[in-house]
């Protein structure tokens, strides 16, 4: 309402400028665009735990969280995961130093924690799956296999573009597209750590309840 | 390794028996398909026009051009899915009395089905997308949207889903579940063939890129505004459609999550929505409906901006309540993620859940109610001009008032115990969406033609258009509320009560009248292209509108606007031309834009091979083609040089050829 | 996954590219409050603190929760200025969802489980079992 106010105020008499004489440049959007996309993913990740949530105690006579979940593995997974965070923290605070060599070198490190962190996760599903337990044993065993997996697939792209990353950068340097891509990538690592969070406290900790 | 087993990893499933040479409706669609193609393919090679396609429609990254390949490609599936709803109409109209018809139940439930996915998925989101990519950079005085490469993805990954589902009409079968495919239906215990998982794979792939463009163009509203136009100065369409955005961008990832669900019950043995290993199908329900009601809004939110422009365009005064109906868009997005279980009362959660839902239910009708108001106070006192989208609005106003009430009984729990699946439901929702999407549609294409091709639709077949769509809604589905009341429900192949069987035979005759309004519009289209030269607009303003898309020429300029408009009011235009605001007719600047590229064609061609192979069990194919899709997108990424400045001479050369246009026709 | 960086290079290389600056106190500080927030639960879980399970699982879920505001705030580097305060917006919106989604689907299904298959439920088997 107050917009209509203020075009009777500004009247007829006065001249306002209709259009630009000088270039417009309207500011780059990949950032948002990104942090928009990330919350769709969000929602993907919403309905995995509210599958697990609703299904997560149908054991079918199989196994229970309680049974199967080794909490110090998941210990170390987390871990694995939050140091990542921390190397990818340091990547970019020698990217705001323009410093490519050792930007790259902490994106090397980050990746290969990610690695690890994936390494010890396929260990678990293989681990699982051998001791009868895999996804097709209960709807319980689907839902986290598909939450947890799904998370891993995330992890994996992100392990992809990142190495990506580290080509372009060694290629091109740090120009503005390089440096947003980068920062791209840490949202996308950080926030696969939030749905971690969400992980490990709601499917692992809370499933060894009794 | 022997043969059998070598083609059955080349070649999965697929086996010549797949081909549907037996059924001889599917194999006449073939022949006049194949004939019908394979002329325009002729055609188009004979007037060498590859090398035009390719570079100038099919690789543009200039959002008018995607929106009107959405457009085209909507109409074209209008066709398809509206096909399948005459054979219904016609099936129903006939099995009575021991005649089973002409469409036996495994083929007519396979016709309901693609009916609903198609004209939901490939006829009312193009069409809805088509409309924002096109209008909105222009309303907000923007050159190209935010992601201008990625725009164009998204249309190409839609495509690719109808692919799919036209591929399923000539290899295989379509699903036999109803449009959602509720599981354990959908299931693989229940259903064995590759129609379900065509189902998933056109959604899929399509539901990439209508995510994808929700994005763009949510980042595009947000960044891209013109100088000076805050949010509430945002033209009523910019706004609906932003809100439109928001819900895709957040509804569409559940319907991706619920289908991979599905999927992984199908395809890796998992025990999601089974019956047995304490799976529960309700759970799928529950999700696909998180998406399906925002869905509905997705639908219809874009439309009520449309008439919103269209009626204070044609009333000739402001749009009443421009605030309020801002609120109300807001209100409608937030509310709409808290009424999905209205879908499914009957699932038995209890009276508590029940009535919550129907409550919220009830509430959500309130701020679309004063929209209608505001509607209605807008051409109160107005000087109404009543052109062909003014017909379609009036139409729309009506219409939807009733397809809304009848909503509002749908959302009381122990009514809709009653009404649950029966034709009431479908009487409901087709009473919205004919009323409320498809009228708008035709209103905004009615409306916007000028702009995209610089001339006017003809009036006399548009308005022909529109008395047959009316009155053949009405015919069609009035019907289908008499039957649902009598307890007669949805998805039959053929009924034994002879008495049923008249409203049937006048519903077959509403869907004729409505074929006959289609047919007008495509009468429309050649005859006003048959007479551009009368139905010209060099003005670029046909209408008088008052949005800054009618501030350049008709169609629009590659670059859209040669200087970029400062907006000092919601109705940018209009203030412009009430300030006598002059063109700019000197000091052009080179303009910055980004380039054509073929990825996005190439990248969603491949998901349309590897959706293909998934269907049909191809390993081997679908790992290639997934590894060749994710090559060709990291390649991509390593072209650096996505841009180009249009020199200002060029600018110069162009913007003078409107102003002489302009001097010589005023 | 890594189409989404689009052109215009040329632009933000002069003022308004208003990527957020990240100093190494504010990582190492999240880092920190990570660290203690992740060893928190899995000790009270691991030792079998709270004997409780209900509270127990309250409790992890406040930690859970704040953990991801600590992430947010000094990984994600949310504040209400990034981007004009659309990414909060977006965030604070999403957040709406996601809580809708889990305890409406939650709250539904629980519904539909005690109402309609009363047998099937978790609780309610130990029920039957104690049956004369």
């Amino acid at each position: 309402m107050s917009d209509m106010h203020a075009t009777s105020a500004t009247g007829a008499g006065q001249k306002l400028q209709f259009w630009m004489k000088e270039d417009h440049h309207p500011a780059n959007g990949t950032l948002l665009g990104f942090w928009i996309y990330l919350m769709s993913d969000c929602l993907i990740f919403a309905c995995l735990f509210a599958t697990y949530g609703v299904l997560g105690r149908s054991y079918a006579g199989g196994p229970s969280g309680a049974d199967l979940f080794e909490l110090p593995l998941v210990a170390i997974n987390t871990t694995m995961l939050l140091l990542s965070s921390i190397t990818y923290g340091f990547a970019v605070l020698e990217m705001q130093k323009n410093r490519k060599g050792t930007m790259m070198a902490w994106l090397v490190v980050t990746g290969l924690f990610g690695a690890a962190f994936l390494g010890i996760e396929l260990y678990e599903f293989a681990h699982l799956i051998h001791e009868g337990a895999g996804p097709q044993r209960s709807a319980f065993l689907s839902s986290f296999f598909t939450l947890v997996g799904t998370h891993g697939l995330h992890v994996t792209f992100g392990i992809v573009w990142l190495i990506t990353l580290l080509f372009q950068v060694g290629k091109h340097g740090l120009t503005a597209a390089n440096k947003r891509r980068i920062m791209c990538l840490s949202m996308f690592w950080h926030f696969l750590d939030v749905v971690w969070i969400g992980v490990f406290t709601f499917v692992y900790l809370m499933g060894v309840l009794p | 390794m022997n043969t059998p087993d070598l083609a059955k990893l080349i070649f999965g499933r697929l086996t010549l028996e797949a081909i549907p040479y037996h059924e001889p409706i599917l194999l006449g669609t073939f022949a006049m398909v194949a004939i019908g193609g394979i002329a325009l393919l002729g055609l188009i090679t004979k007037a060498k026009l590859w090398g035009y396609l390719w570079k100038e429609w099919f690789t543009s990254i200039d959002h008018k051009k995607i929106g009107i390949m959405y457009m085209v490609l909507g109409i074209v599936m209008l066709l398809r899915g509206f096909a399948d709803a005459l054979m219904m109409r016609a099936q129903q109209a006939l099995a009575f009395n021991g005649n089973p018809g002409f469409l036996p139940p495994h083929h007519y439930d396979q016709v309901f089905t693609a009916h609903g996915v198609i004209m939901i998925f490939f006829v009312a989101m193009p069409l809805v997308t088509g409309l924002m990519n096109y209008v909105v950079p222009l309303q907000i005085g923007a050159r190209d949207v935010a992601f201008p490469f990625l725009n164009n993805f998204s249309f190409w990954m839609t495509v690719s889903g109808a692919l799919l589902v036209m591929a399923s009409l000539f290899v295989g079968e379509f699903a036999r579940t109803g449009w959602l495919a509720y599981p354990p239906l959908s299931g693989l215990a229940q259903s064995p063939d590759v129609g379900v998982d065509y189902y998933i794979w056109s959604l899929q792939v399509a539901g990439v890129g209508t995510t994808l463009s929700g994005i763009n163009l949510v980042a595009t509203i947000v960044k891209m505004r013109a100088p000076g136009m805050s949010m509430m100065k945002m033209p009523v369409f910019t706004w609906t459609s932003l809100c439109t955005n928001v819900l895709i961008v957040a509804a569409f990832p559940v319907l991706t999550a619920c289908l991979v669900l599905l999927s992984l019950d199908r395809y890796a043995g998992t025990n999601f929505f089974t019956n047995d290993f304490g799976g529960n199908a309700m759970m799928y329900v529950n999700l696909i409906w998180i998406w399906g009601h925002p869905e509905v809004y997705i639908l219809v939110l874009p439309v009520f901006g449309v008439f919103s422009e269209i009626v204070s365009t044609f009333s000739r005064k402001r749009l009443f309540g421009y605030a309020s109906m801002v609120y109300a868009t807001v209100v409608i997005t937030v509310l709409s993620y808290l009424v999905w279980l209205h879908h499914f009362f009957t699932m038995g959660s209890g009276a508590s859940v029940n009535s919550f839902f129907g409550i919220t239910t009830m509430i959500i009708s309130i701020p679309t109610g004063a929209k209608i108001f505001n509607w209605l106070f807008t051409m109160y006192r107005g000087r109404i001009k009543f052109e062909v989208p003014m017909l379609w609005t009036i139409g729309f106003m009506v219409t939807f008032v009733i397809g809304g009430m009848t909503g509002v009984m749908l959302a009381v729990p122990p009514a809709d115990f009653l009404l649950h699946n029966s034709l009431f439901l479908i009487a409901h929702f087709h009473n919205v969406i004919i009323g409320g999407v498809v009228f708008g549609i035709f209103a905004a294409i009615n409306y916007w033609f000028p702009k995209a091709f610089g001339y006017k639709l003809d009036a006399f077949w548009g308005k022909c258009s529109f008395w047959f769509w009316l009155v053949g809604f009405y015919v069609a589905f009035m019907p289908l509320y008499v039957l649902g009341f009598m307890g007669v429900t949805r998805r039959m192949n053929h009924f034994e009560d002879p008495s049923l069987q008249i409203w049937f035979q006048i519903a077959a005759v509403g869907a004729g009248l409505i074929a006959l309004g289609i047919g007008s519009f495509i009468i429309q289209l050649y005859v006003s292209w048959k007479r551009r030269d009368e139905l010209r607009d060099v003005s670029g303003d046909p209408w008088h509108g008052r949005t800054l898309e009618w501030a350049t020429s008709s169609p629009p300029p590659d670059y859209n606007f040669a200087f970029t408009p400062v907006v000092h009011d919601s109705d940018a235009w209009w203030q412009m031309k009430e300030h006598k605001a002059e063109r700019r007719t000197e000091g052009y600047l080179p303009i910055h834009m980004p380039k054509n590229t073929g990825a996005g064609i190439i990248i969603a061609g491949f998901a349309f091979v590897f959706g293909f192979a998934m269907i049909w069990h191809m390993w081997i194919l679908a790992g290639l083609s997934f590894v060749a899709l994710l090559v060709t997108a990291i390649g991509h990424t390593f072209n650096y040089k996505r841009d180009y400045y249009i020199p200002a001479e060029e600018v110069a050369r162009t913007e003078t050829a409107r102003t002489e246009e302009l001097a010589n026709h005023v | 996954m890594s189409a989404h960086a689009e052109s215009h290079d040329h632009h933000d290389d002069h003022g308004h590219d208003d990527a957020p600056h990240s100093t190494m106190k504010g990582y190492m500080t999240g880092f920190f409050l990570a660290v203690v927030l992740t060893a928190i639960p899995f000790w009270l879980v691991m030792d079998k603190v709270i004997p409780d399970s209900r509270t127990l699982a309250v409790v992890l879920l406040i930690f859970g929760a704040i953990q991801i505001v600590v992430h947010m705030i000094y990984f994600l580097h949310m504040n209400t200025k990034s981007e004009g305060g659309w990414n909060m917006l977006a965030l604070i919106f999403t957040l709406v969802l996601v809580v809708i989604t889990l305890s409406g689907s939650i709250w539904v299904m629980y519904h539909l489980n005690t109402n309609m298959m009363p047998g099937m439920t978790h609780d309610m088997t130990q029920q039957v079992k104690n049956l004369p």
